[in-house]
């Protein structure tokens, strides 16, 4: 595409018919009928039900598993093992905004020398029934011998700490570790000289944090349902936000061809990069093959909660250097980040957000990728960016406090804008974050007076948003409707916004467009839905291929007209002559053109497959008001406001929605949400009643402001919106929460006990 | 292994099915009836995914085993729309994009549909406790509170 066209955002904003207005989500129908099928909802003949053995231990060998009772129980089909599955070498597969090793995947989808963590898989099962698969799992008899653990990042740094895997020496460091450890990487991210930075400060603050692991939270559990028949095919329905990774992965997992893995995205019933990555779907491929029938697996929530998902727990130092006049000289941070049992903690885009926001010259950032003995790390909405945003945003906070200057100014003095080099490498194009803080600072709710315990609390976050492999198709029918097929599975009403956009180029009514969702087999590769990359990437190919169309469509009216192609626009859904120049022709509507297509040249379609560039990076501030209890300690939230800027919001609705539940999540980390362990490294908390998450009572409006900094890489201007959200979220908490009560909390959750305890320290009770 | 036989109604329907002792009614509904509209959570009752009306009351039915419903009254996410017709709570999740990814919204229809026969004003704060049984990880409630409250107002002919 070139630049001219992709300034189309700028040159027409003011005669777009479709893009920016609400239209009702095309899979709305069959979502609030309970038809829309998810993973658990496809059911087929002669199907089994499969189950997952998992480790009740947090680390032990596995000397052995006695799989013969299982196999003999009646109605048992197939019981496997990390015999089923060939090992696999190290090598780095790219996942959404995060790698993982495959050498890793095989361990984490079945463990094979040892069990990692509380939940960690280790057989499966596949029977006529539920409960049977349910029993022939206590008939497995696995051969544990138990050895040390470690749970939290600093214990699992410590020199004397049980060692995970003998084959880490830490990267990063020199000359290289002699004796393995627990620390995968140390990474460094650095910018002019951070140590004449705070030479020249007159205000240093300096500070450690603590994150706890928290869970995507996402109300589906994973499932899938594989088939493998008699000729080496196999058909996998997975609920999943990738099913072309999913398909790269179970082929290389069960030694098959691509080419005979198809797979079909289910609806997704939330991800939040939780779904990233895979844990079921071989497991029910390699069922299937062992016994020739259909398998269903679908998790239990304690299974989500033990095997799947967090996000890395944390311990942060951080130190901000400034002049009095609110100039910041320099900002160091270090991050420790834990993987879980597998490295590959979001640590590095936790680092390279960090001081993002800032126009600094002088940045040093260091990380450190740590495993653990909990479930391996996975992405959760702008991974690694909100834990760091929580410590920066706080020292950010109290360094305003210290010089006097309100937090927006003092943001403002120092925010990122066009032309800042950023310290992790690029210099930014146009970005809104000024635009965020201004509107914050505008809002009706920044400035409504404050009553007693209460508090107000303001931060700014960062997100880079990615592009990727995409393909698409669109097919005119013919009667003149379209069919648009896309690669990317829909978490959000994605499919219904591109279809706006679409709609928007060829000048017609979107609901004339349907699109769906292509298994494997319909279109080229397309990366996840991931790293708020679909309206942008996929919406970006849709307006070429739709663009291949019109072409088409103007060639057909030239040839029937006899005229160059030159001289035949297409508008308003009409291809017209380009001017009264050309000739005196009455317009050819979508329609004519369609119905006519087999004897003008057969089917008319446009299909696009590309590496899509250009992806624009979205900043986010956020207010919010909170009420303290003195006497429970518990924190009220009294009003929510979320400023990012969108690029361009094509469906208006679905972006605020995407900002208020981007801001309840980080509610729910702020307040209530962590991975609680007990003594022998088994998760305390694995359900929804112990695992807090907000719910509705808990919670006022979120106010949602879009910001329209458009992007110039995208047609219509758009950016991704759906991570930048939660970045600022637990800082702007934990900075109302001094705002209210004097306390400075650096430790999440900011839960009842927690305050309650610091606000009794602090009255000397 | 024994399984019962149960007779009741689903959705105004006469249904029968056979379900083993620790078969809840989640599950006769999925895997027996296949009316998969109904979804599992966490089968321990904190997220109301399976929210269903047995005999006029709200429950889970992750909570209600199948062979307690003999002779009981059901009703599901798949009965709420009339024909064609959508039922207006329905038609204003759509208006409001009252949802994301949709997992959760036919236990949050049923408890809302529940919520307005009972009380047809209900205050945003009443909304929000009613619904406090439903987990939604997508929207943040916001367009989930506003759908119902514009429900109940226009059910008023308010």
């Amino acid at each position: 595409m070139s630049t001219a066209e992709d300034l189309r955002y700028q040159e027409k904003i003011h005669e777009l018919k479709y893009v920016g207005k609400d239209a009702i989500r095309t899979d709305g129908v069959d979502k609030v009928t309970g038809r829309a099928k998810f993973g658990a909802d496809l059911i087929m003949a002669g199907m089994l039900h499969g189950a997952v053995l998992r480790s009740p231990h947090a680390h032990a060998k596995i000397n052995g598993i006695d799989t013969s009772k299982a196999e003999a129980l009646m109605g048992v089909k197939a019981v496997i093992t990390k015999d089923d599955f060939a090992d696999q070498e190290s090598e780095m597969i790219q996942v959404g905004e995060l790698s993982v090793n495959i050498r890793d995947v095989i361990r984490n989808i079945l463990a094979r020398e040892k069990a990692l963590y509380d939940g960690h898989a280790v057989a499966a099962v596949a029977a006529t029934s539920a409960s049977i698969a349910r029993k022939a799992l206590k008939l497995i008899e696995v051969d544990y011998e138990i050895l040390p653990h470690v749970i939290d990042v600093l214990d699992a740094m410590a020199p004397d700490a049980p060692v995970i895997h003998d084959y880490i020496y830490t990267d990063g460091v020199e000359p290289k570790p002699e004796k393995p450890s627990n620390i995968a990487k140390r990474l460094e991210i650095k910018l002019g000289d951070a140590e004449a930075g705070f030479a020249a400060a007159d205000v240093i603050i300096e500070r450690e944090y603590d994150t706890r692991p928290v869970h995507q939270g996402y109300i589906e559990p994973h499932a899938c349902v594989a088939s493998y028949t008699e000729d080496g095919q196999g058909e996998l329905w997975a609920s999943t936000p990738g099913h072309f990774l999913v398909r790269a992965i179970t082929a290389r997992l069960c030694g098959m061809d691509v080419s005979k893995v198809k797979v079909t995205a289910s609806e997704i019933g939330g991800g939040f990069g939780g779904k990233n990555i895979i844990y079921l779907e071989p497991l029910a491929m390699a069922l299937s093959r062992k016994c020739g029938r259909p398998v269903k697996m679908a998790m239990h929530r304690n299974e989500v909660f033990r095997a799947t998902g967090p996000t890395s727990g944390a311990h942060m130092r951080i130190k901000i250097g400034a002049k009095r006049d609110g100039n910041i000289t320099a900002g160091e941070a270090e991050l420790m980040f834990q993987a879980g049992a597998f490295p590959g903690s979001p640590v590095f885009p936790a680092a390279m957000c960090a001081f993002a926001c800032y126009d600094l010259e002088n940045v040093m950032v260091i990380g450190w990728d740590v495993v653990a003995n909990r479930p391996k790390t996975t992405a959760y909405r702008a991974p690694g960016a909100q834990i760091s945003a929580f410590a920066v945003e706080s020292a950010i906070d109290e360094m305003a406090r210290e010089l006097g200057i309100d937090p927006i100014d003092f943001r403002l003095m120092n925010a990122a804008k066009e032309g800042t080099k950023a310290a992790y490498g690029p210099t930014f194009g146009p970005v809104g974050l000024v635009e965020s803080l201004k509107a914050i600072k505008d809002h009706p709710n920044y400035n409504i007076p404050l009553g007693p315990n209460q508090g107000r609390g303001v931060a700014s976050g960062f997100w880079f948003n990615i592009g990727g492999e995409t393909s698409v198709t669109m097919n005119l029918n013919d009667d003149g409707t379209l069919a648009l097929t896309l690669g990317n599975p829909d978490l959000s009403g994605t499919r219904t916004s591109i279809s706006v956009m679409a709609a928007e180029e060829l000048g017609i009514d979107p609901e004339r467009i349907r699109p769906t969702i292509g298994d494997t087999s319909a279109l080229g590769f397309n990366f996840i839905s991931a790293g708020s990359r679909t309206t942008f990437a996929s919406g970006k190919a849709t307006v070429q291929a739709t663009r291949i169309i019109i072409d088409e469509l103007r060639a057909r009216a030239a040839a029937k007209w006899d005229l160059p192609i030159d001289a035949v626009v297409w508008e308003d859904g009409h291809a017209r002559p380009a001017s009264s120049n050309a000739g005196d022709f009455e317009p050819l509507s979508l329609e004519d053109i369609a119905r006519d297509a087999k004897k003008t040249g057969g089917p008319i379609a446009g299909h696009v497959e590309t590496n899509v560039s250009g992806a624009g990076p979205s900043f986010a501030t956020e207010a919010v008001d909170i009420e303290v209890d003195p006497e429970t300690g518990h924190v009220k939230v009294l009003r929510f406001t979320a400023a990012q800027d969108a690029g361009k919001a094509i469906q208006p609705s679905f972006v605020e929605g995407q900002y208020q539940g981007a801001a309840v999540q980080g509610i729910g980390w702020a307040l209530n949400e962590e991975y609680i362990y007990d003594d022998k490294g088994r998760l305390d908390n694995a359900g929804f009643l112990d695992y807090r998450m907000p719910v509705a009572s808990d919670l006022p409006m979120i106010d949602a402001v879009i910001i329209e900094v458009p992007n110039p890489n995208h047609p219509y201007g758009v950016r991704g919106i759906g991570e930048t959200s939660i970045v600022p979220v637990m800082a702007a908490m934990a900075n109302a929460l001094e705002d209210a009560t004097g306390l400075r909390i650096n430790e999440l959750p900011m839960s009842p006990p927690r305050v309650l305890k610091a606000l009794n320290e602090k009255n000397g009770g | 292994m024994a399984r019962y036989h149960v007779s009741a109604t689903v959705n105004g329907d006469d249904v029968e099915f056979l379900c083993e002792p620790e078969q809840t009614l989640l599950d006769v509904l999925r895997d027996e009836l296949q009316l998969t509209g109904t979804k599992e959570g966490c089968a321990s009752g904190d997220c109301g995914a399976c929210s269903v009306m047995l005999d006029g009351r709200l429950v889970c039915s992750c909570l209600v085993m199948g062979a307690e419903v003999g002779d009981r009254s059901i009703e599901t996410i798949e009965g709420m729309a009339e024909g064609e017709q959508l039922h207006p709570l329905q038609q204003k999740f759509l208006d409001h994009a009252a949802l994301q990814c949709g997992y959760c919204t036919p236990g949050i229809l049923v408890a809302a549909k529940d919520l307005l026969e009972r009380n047809p004003d209900p205050t945003e704060i009443e909304a929000r406790f009613y619904l406090a049984g439903n987990l939604c990880r997508c929207t943040g409630y916001d367009k989930i509170i506003r759908a119902v409250m514009d429900t109940a107002a226009e059910m008023r002919g308010a």
